[in-house]
């Protein structure tokens, strides 16, 4: 595909009225990556899962060049780039320069819709008087992210959302595509049918079969006939969109509606003590998210892929909305306890939804002061997590040191809080935050 | 078996036993009440293997004899028979009773497959009826109804010397009371923990009727994890709960840094009020300053209510937020026109305890009420 200046979309074309940019990080794991070890600069690096099962995340330029892609198997990348750098990622170090570059998007309009961690729809109506005309503002703001954060991006400039984001992809990497107003048709109707948003293979193939394959064709198209291929909703909506018709306004924070981590195993498993301790991990890494992002959740759910690809979920609502892991493992562990498959696992997943802010979360607090304590703890291995990176505190029973110790209470004397003799004392059952390689700030997690 | 009784005094006996008999019997003799008559006095009893309850009556006895029946069924006939004397006979595998021109004949159930009630264990002393019923209804009510945590739905009772502890909690509230007993022995020292429906039920029958109540609780041997509960003709008996209670004594903070004062019955009408706009989990909010009380519910996009109201409030201005359920339950509970509530922070444990019209605390009952924790 040409790159959009090629066609007469380069910077310099007529902005009036695109005052939609999408900014699309460029192989922004990667490049996070390449920029703390500048070593790497010029070399093929992949970063994604390591293990036999692992999916690769990002990839340099460098790395596609060799046909290396985003959601391929790691293993199929190291077939095709035997020569690549592979680093597990590192996602503390990608959030934190995510917000950097999400900051430098707020200090030009406050209408920035982060879509992911590395692209953001800017809505620049606003900003033209003051910063000037929408294609000198995309300039600046590359110009800014280059300087500021030694990152590259590329921009798409377009009087709305979907064509921005399909011009940011055009201007890959390290480019930038302006789409006048006027001529958003002559730029859309030659691209195939897949490059519309909400397009994927099925409705690709679904619409080829009607000897529709580029988007001029689905326009011209009647529209009872792309209805018959693909549903009432989704015909008429890619018919707008095939006429460069989007009228979605940019809407400041994009709110999530949930929040989870999920693992595949490198070889499936049935250990319960594995179980017990890949769920404290996923919810350790959902709440973190919560925390991260200020928000709770009130219903907990688990997803669980057997060996044989089934997949099976359950989910519970708790009496009030957490962001405390304790809660959040406490209930994926009684969910996965009724649940209790009879197979191997391949895949084990917990999710946070029911999201709302935190701040507004009311939180009815307990004498034995048991979430008390979790949230601060958590707060405070929150920050030291942030200062020395992940892996700094984690649960004792993820340290890679056998099963952790058994849990006491606050309360003296008593087995488990509040429960008596209840608890049973299971062998990783450990409700203790370990701090570890704290004097290592420097090594990778 | 065979005798007459005034048909009052059987109704009740024989309603207080059946309430407590299960309503899915293990075995389906424990859905019977049992009666006896020997020596001029009918007994009649109820068991689930848990609780046990006992009532003697005075009847005009006419042959001695048991007879094992449908509680439930018998509680709802005597209930509703005419004033009339009533006359009770086991005739071979029935029981008739007639009672005016109304007669019932009510099949029976074997008396020797009934088990035998658990025996009383030795008496530890007596405590007046009314006081006891009063201060059970105001801990009982803070304890857990969780089945899940089964020690937090007892009632701690503890005994040292010549004063009578009180202690329950359900994690989020607690309440103390202390109140004088007669021990039998002056260096008593005695604890068990009392599944908080059973005392509280018990205490309440028990409270009307006057007088004392006598406390019976083994000390190790005969009677071992049991309490019994006599108050004039009636007598429970009641399995303890097992486990150590949380040390929940060193909860009640030592100082507070603001305290209010609050008309019990005003405060209970507005929170009642407001509350109507709070959901299940959602709090009410109460903010103190020098100006007085205002009371508020609901949050921005949902339905609010806000009053304000009267109080004397020495200490920085505060909002501290409550789950109005919680809040009206401690309110209800206190023994007294005024309320004095304590507060340090509104994370920490508020601390509701009762007052004269003065606003002079009223010592021996403190309700502690965690908050709700609104904002981070």
């Amino acid at each position: 595909m040409p790159r959009g200046d090629a066609a007469g979309f380069g910077p310099d074309a007529d902005d009036t009225g695109c005052v939609i940019l999408h900014v699309d990080m460029d192989a922004f794991f990667a490049s996070v990556e390449v920029r703390r070890r500048p070593e790497l600069r010029g070399r093929p690096v992949v970063v994604g899962g390591i293990g036999p099962r692992g999916v690769v995340s990002s990839a340099s330029y460098e790395a596609r060049t060799f046909g290396v892609r985003s959601a391929m198997p790691s293993v199929r990348a190291r077939r095709l780039c035997p020569g690549a750098v592979f680093l597990p990622p590192d996602f503390t170090e990608y959030s934190r320069a995510s917000r950097a570059v999400m900051q430098i998007f707020r200090e030009i309009t406050p209408l920035v819709e982060p879509l992911s961690m590395d692209e953001a729809f800017l809505d620049v109506a606003g900003a033209r008087r003051l910063l000037g005309r929408p294609a000198a503002i995309a300039a600046t703001i590359r110009r800014r992210v280059a300087e500021e954060q030694a990152l590259t991006c590329s921009v798409g400039v377009a009087p709305s959302k979907f064509v921005a984001k399909l011009a940011s992809t055009r201007a890959k990497p390290d480019g930038m595509v302006v789409v006048p107003a006027g001529r958003v048709l002559d730029y859309l109707h030659p691209l195939p049918v897949a490059a519309l948003w909400g397009v994927g293979e099925r409705s690709a193939e679904a619409l080829r079969r009607l000897g529709l394959t580029t988007i001029r064709d689905l326009a011209q198209a009647p529209v009872g006939m792309i209805r018959s291929a693909l549903g009432e909703a989704a015909a008429s909506h890619l018919h707008e969109l095939a006429w460069g018709r989007d009228p979605r306004a940019v809407v400041p924070e994009h709110v999530e509606k949930s929040i989870g981590a999920e693992t595949t195993f490198d070889d499936d498993i049935d250990d319960p003590l594995v179980i017990r301790r890949t769920l404290l991990a996923l919810a350790g890494k959902a709440a973190a998210r919560l925390r991260q992002t200020g928000q709770a959740g009130r219903t907990v759910s688990i997803k669980v892929r057997l060996a044989d690809f089934r997949t099976v979920s359950r989910s519970r609502t708790l009496p009030g909305p957490t962001d405390v892991t304790n809660e959040v493992f406490e209930t994926a562990w009684a969910l996965y306890d009724i649940l209790r498959p009879g197979d191997r696992i391949r895949l084990l997943g917990v999710r946070i939804e029911g999201l709302i802010e935190a701040e507004r979360a009311p939180r009815q607090l307990a004498l034995d002061g048991r979430e008390h304590g979790w949230a601060e703890a958590e707060r405070a291995a929150d920050a030291a997590v942030a200062r020395f990176g992940a892996g700094a505190v984690r649960p004792a029973s993820l340290l890679d040191k056998g099963p952790g110790r058994v849990g006491e209470s606050e309360w003296s004397g008593m087995p488990g809080p509040w429960n008596g003799a209840r608890e049973e004392a299971a062998p990783g059952k450990s409700r203790h935050l370990s701090v570890d390689r704290l004097s290592d700030p420097g090594s990778p997690s | 078996m065979k005798f007459r009784v005034e048909r009052d005094a059987l109704a009740d006996a024989v309603a207080w036993t059946a309430k407590s008999l299960p309503s899915r019997p293990s075995v389906p003799v424990l859905a019977g009440v049992m009666l006896r008559v020997s020596g001029g006095q009918l007994v009649v009893s109820g068991f689930d293997y848990e609780v046990s309850s006992q009532v003697s009556v005075e009847v005009a006895p006419d042959a001695d004899g048991a007879a094992l029946v449908s509680g439930r069924l018998l509680a709802e006939i005597t209930k509703a028979l005419p004033a009339k004397p009533v006359d009770v006979a086991a005739v071979g595998a029935h029981l008739e009773l007639v009672c005016g021109s109304a007669r019932f004949t009510l099949p029976t159930m074997p008396v020797e497959d009934y088990p035998t009630l658990p025996e009383m264990p030795a008496t530890a002393g007596t405590v007046d009826a009314a006081t006891f019923a009063s201060a059970v209804a105001q801990v009982a009510v803070a304890a857990g109804r969780d089945d899940t945590l089964p020690l937090l739905t007892g009632v701690r009772v503890e005994l040292e010397g010549s004063t009578m502890t009180l202690l329950a909690t359900d994690r989020y509230r607690l309440a103390i009371k202390e109140l004088q007993w007669r021990p039998d022995t002056a260096e008593a020292s005695l604890q068990a923990l009392v599944p908080a429906k059973t005392l509280a039920d018990t205490a309440k029958t028990l409270g009307p009727l006057g007088g004392e109540v006598t406390l019976a609780l083994a000390r190790g041997g005969m009677g071992e994890g049991m309490v019994g509960l006599v108050g004039g003709t009636r007598r429970t008996t009641s399995r303890l709960l097992d486990g150590e209670f949380p040390k929940v004594r060193n909860l009640l903070p030592d100082h507070h840094s603001a305290q209010a004062r609050i008309q019990v019955s005003a405060l209970v009408e507005v929170v009642r009020r407001v509350a109507l706009v709070a959901e299940r989990t959602t709090p009410v909010r109460l903010s103190f300053s020098e100006d007085g009380l205002i009371v508020e519910a609901g949050g921005t996009e949902d339905a609010r209510a806000s009053e304000a109201m009267d109080c004397t409030y020495e200490g920085e201005a505060m909002q501290v937020a409550f789950n109005p359920g919680y809040l009206l339950e401690g309110l209800q509970a206190l023994d007294g026109p005024t309320a004095v509530l304590s507060l340090t922070d509104p994370r920490k444990p508020a601390v509701l305890a009762p007052a004269g019209e003065n606003g002079e605390i009223i010592p021996g009952y403190r309700y502690l009420i965690m908050p709700i924790r609104i904002g981070a």
